[in-house]
């Protein structure tokens, strides 16, 4: 095996991760460390213009309040969320988002990215929360701020970070992260006395739909493995609602969205009979109060939905041509008006797709479907953990000092229950609806109280280099694996002696899919299914060990994996430890199948690996609620 | 094969400190055949079709089939894109075609001020007003529990 540099470094705060989160931490933080005189340092996987949920653009910005019009309040956002997620989030949290967001958009706006506007010079409103962009250069132009506000000295790409690490005499307390270059051969060893852990959500833990060349073609980007939860949790930070898959509906196969022909275009959606399922209420019942909520929440939208598929009904078609027909028919006595409204239309709905979902613009392409003239098919797509969408799931962290009760508020707004530890976007728990807009506003509030803890907490850090060894040997284990092993056998492929990362992934997202809820089994699943997950992950844990990579990528896939098998298991405990069909529509508990278990339903979930005895404990926490209007 | 890159028109970004597909893609799949000189996709099945290596790509050489395990051939869309907007050609399985032009940004390319020109706030690490808050909110006062 090649020589492996060791690179060893130090700042004040870390931030792990280039996306939407980590650019408001950089941003807000380079802004109070100047002020303070500290070090800030940020690393990603990738390259920042393009990392990320956000790489391919977006049409959307799906969280803005319109305070400064008076078009909602914080509080109307906070009984929104809490009831499309059916009563189990955090409203301290969603508000101080709420009422921050607007402010990251008006920066939006100022650095350069184009939001449409209406006949009154305002942002043009998708639906009561959204409003429509130009986004292909949306990551873009919120990485060049950060970039600009933080000076590209202070940015390392293409670091993938392996694990997080603690004080040497503090176990509690954060100290660092170790790493290695996806270019070069070099391990890092960053020292830091505060760590914003900003990596977004997770992929490819449920075997995909599509597993040939589409494999990647999954709604959520391939690239963000669940280092957030898997990271965090392995130094003892707390998870909560790991429950909280997401599972959206999209345009199928492309996966290409479909909020936009909901709420802009007005479109209806209608099973092979011609019947719209939206009508079919009487299915929502057994999950009441929340079936006659306004809206409906999103998990119960897909469990409509998804009985038609699994009861025989489907197709499940939008119906684009008719939305089409509906919004022209105004114009039809004039034809030249008509004309140009029709070319409008559809210029706005491939736009939706080419600036967020280009697959879908070549799926319809490849199909001939011209949306103004044939319905287009709608799926649910295997599940996902993204903490900032219509779900949930996350750390358990810290609220701001003025809205969270005393037990919710350890001092410092977006902390884990490790010291100096924030995150922010999909890493934050029981705080879903923030999306782009949302997360980087939340990746500010923790940049600056991240800056506040280090101010308060001057003392230094200790990491105990003298381990430095025996981590980098374990960071380059499959490297060393594969070189030794691959002589064996005449084709390096199949070999007894190690398990290639891709063929590892296999083997988690058959587990996964086939145990553990995925689409193979219509996301259903029980408590003897969830044991025997937990049995095989056991197993799957212990061949970790022989993971094999012959280059650097394969080894960031090699350990992309890895954190991707410990969200798994924080996901199947969690659902076992749900006696309930806790989100219809994201999963269900066969043996509790249409039960909401009232009595303990208006609690968080809370788990926790214990970095001394190594196992996992979960706990209950009452839900609030006191932030409505 | 997700992207792929065309033989003839990818000259290695030769006369570039490096490969611009290779630093722009976000799931590191882009490499440099450094014998042949020669970009190309190591693990197409990982591919999101986000298009960005295709945007980059100062040769134009890189182009996207798309998942042949659910498209069914024939189909293309090309993107150009400028310093100001994007031009798209959708090419139809039936032979039609389509052009759509998207602005993309409406400052010049790296000059975006962090601030935005708004007034800087109270600056107390106390308090729970950002950088530019509360004036980049457009009100008085950032909201609280009243
Ligand atoms: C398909 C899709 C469509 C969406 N559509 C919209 C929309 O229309 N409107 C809207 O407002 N929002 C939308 N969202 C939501 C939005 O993209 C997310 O809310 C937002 O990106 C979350 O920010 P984040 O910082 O948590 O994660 P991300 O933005 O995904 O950033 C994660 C970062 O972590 C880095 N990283 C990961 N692992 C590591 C590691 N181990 N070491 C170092 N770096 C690492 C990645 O490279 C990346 O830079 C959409 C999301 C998806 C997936
Ligand atoms: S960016 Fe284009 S020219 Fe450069 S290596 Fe990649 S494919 Fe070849
Ligand atoms: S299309 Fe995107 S994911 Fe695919 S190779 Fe190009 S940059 Fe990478």
């Amino acid at each position: 095996m090649e020589a492996f540099e060791t690179v060893e470094m130090s700042t004040d705060l870390l931030i792990v991760g280039g996306g939407m989160s980590a650019c408001g931490a950089a941003y807000e933080a380079s802004y109070w460390a100047k002020k303070n005189n500290l070090k800030v340092l940020l690393v990603d996987k990738a390259a920042m213009d393009r990392s990320g949920a956000v790489a391919m653009g977006l049409s959307a910005i799906n969280t803005y309040i319109g305070i400064d019009r008076n078009e909602n309040t914080p509080e109307d956002f906070v009984q929104y969320v809490q009831n499309d997620q059916m009563g189990t989030v955090r409203e301290d949290l969603v508000y101080d988002v709420a009422r921050h967001v607007d402010s990251s958009v008006h920066l939006f706006e100022k650095w350069g990215l184009p939001i449409w506007k209406d006949a009154e010079g305002n942002y043009q409103r998708a639906g009561r929360w959204q409003i429509m962009i130009n986004g292909e250069s949306y990551k873009v132009i919120v990485a060049e701020a950060a970039k600009n506000a933080l000076g590209v000295d202070n940015i390392i790409e293409r670091l993938f970070i392996v694990r997080l690490l603690t004080d040497a005499n503090d176990p509690k307390r954060i100290a660092g992260a170790a790493g290695f270059s996806v270019r070069e051969n070099k391990v890092y060893f960053i020292k830091a006395k505060a760590i914003c852990c900003m990596c977004g959500g997770a992929v490819h833990i449920f075997r995909p739909r599509s597993v040939g060349e589409g494999l990647g073609r999954t709604w959520y980007p391939p690239w963000n493995a669940g280092s957030n939860y898997a990271m965090m949790a392995q130094v003892g930070a707390e998870l909560a609602q790991m429950e909280s898959r997401f599972i959206p509906t999209r345009f199928k196969d492309g996966y290409g969205p479909v909020g936009a022909w909901f709420l802009f275009f007005k479109s209806s959606a209608t099973n092979a009979f011609d019947e719209e399922y939206i009508h079919n209420t009487d299915v929502l019942k057994p999950w009441a109060p929340y079936d006659s909520a306004k809206p409906v929440p999103t998990p119960l939208r897909n469990h409509q939905m998804m009985l038609e598929s699994m009861e025989g009904r489907g197709p499940v078609f939008m119906r684009t041509e008719r939305a089409i027909a509906a919004l022209a028919e105004k114009y039809k006595d004039d034809p030249k008006e008509y004309k140009k409204k029709m070319k409008e239309l559809e210029s706005e709905a491939w736009e939706d797709f080419l600036d967020m979902t280009i697959s879908q613009a070549l799926l319809w392409a490849g199909q001939n479907i011209f949306p103004e003239e044939k319905k287009s098919e709608i799926m649910a797509a295997e599940p996902y953990f993204i903490g900032s969408h219509a779900s949930h799931a996350g750390m358990w962290v810290s609220g701001p000092a003025d809205l969270a009760p005393p037990e919710w508020n350890w001092g410092y707004n977006r902390m884990t229950t490790i010291n100096g530890l924030f995150t922010a976007g999909d890493g934050v728990g029981c705080s879903a609806h923030k999306f782009s807009s949302g997360s980087h506003a939340e990746g500010r509030i923790a940049g600056k109280a991240a800056i506040k803890f280090l101010v308060d907490n001057p003392g230094d850090v200790n990491l105990d280099s003298s381990k430095f060894e025996g981590i980098k040997a374990e960071i380059l284990k499959p490297l060393k694996t594969y070189e030794e092993g691959k002589s064996y056998t005449v084709t390096d492929d199949i070999t007894p002696n190690y398990i290639r990362p891709k063929m590892f992934l296999f083997r988690l997202n058959k587990i996964m899919d086939e145990y553990a809820g995925g689409t193979s089994m219509w996301y259903t699943t029980n408590k003897a299914m969830l044991e025997r997950a937990l049995e095989e992950l056991r197993m799957l844990y212990e061949d970790s060990k022989f993971l094999g990579a012959s280059d650097l990528h394969e080894l960031m896939r090699a350990w992309e994996n890895y954190h991707r098998l410990w969200t798994s298991e924080a996901h199947v405990r969690h659902i076992l430890f749900r006696e309930e069909t806790r989100y219809p529509g994201y999963y269900y508990r066969a043996d509790y199948k249409e039960v909401l278990d009232q009595a303990n339903w208006k609690v968080f979930t809370i788990s926790r690996w214990d970095p001394e005895t190594r196992k996992w404990s979960i706990r209950k926490e009452p839900v609030k609620e006191f932030l409505q209007p | 094969m997700p992207s792929y890159v065309i033989d003839e028109k990818c000259d290695g970004c030769k006369g570039q400190d490096r490969t611009a597909c290779m630093y722009i893609c976000p799931n590191d799949l882009m490499v440099l055949d450094a014998e042949r000189m020669k970009g190309y996709n190591q693990e197409p099945e990982f591919c999101w079709e986000c298009y960005n290596c295709v945007k980059i790509c100062p040769q134009q050489a890189i182009d996207v089939r798309g998942y042949a395990d659910f498209v069914p051939m024939g189909a293309s869309v090309v993107p150009l894109r400028g310093s100001e907007d994007i031009m798209w050609t959708v090419k139809f399985r039936n032979g039609t075609i389509k052009r759509f032009k998207f602005p993309i940004r409406t400052t010049a390319e790296g000059s975006a001020v962090p601030d935005g020109g708004y007034a800087e706030g109270p600056g107390d690490l106390n308090d729970q007003n950002l950088w530019t808050e509360p004036a980049s909110l457009g009100v008085d006062a950032l909201p609280t529990k009243k």
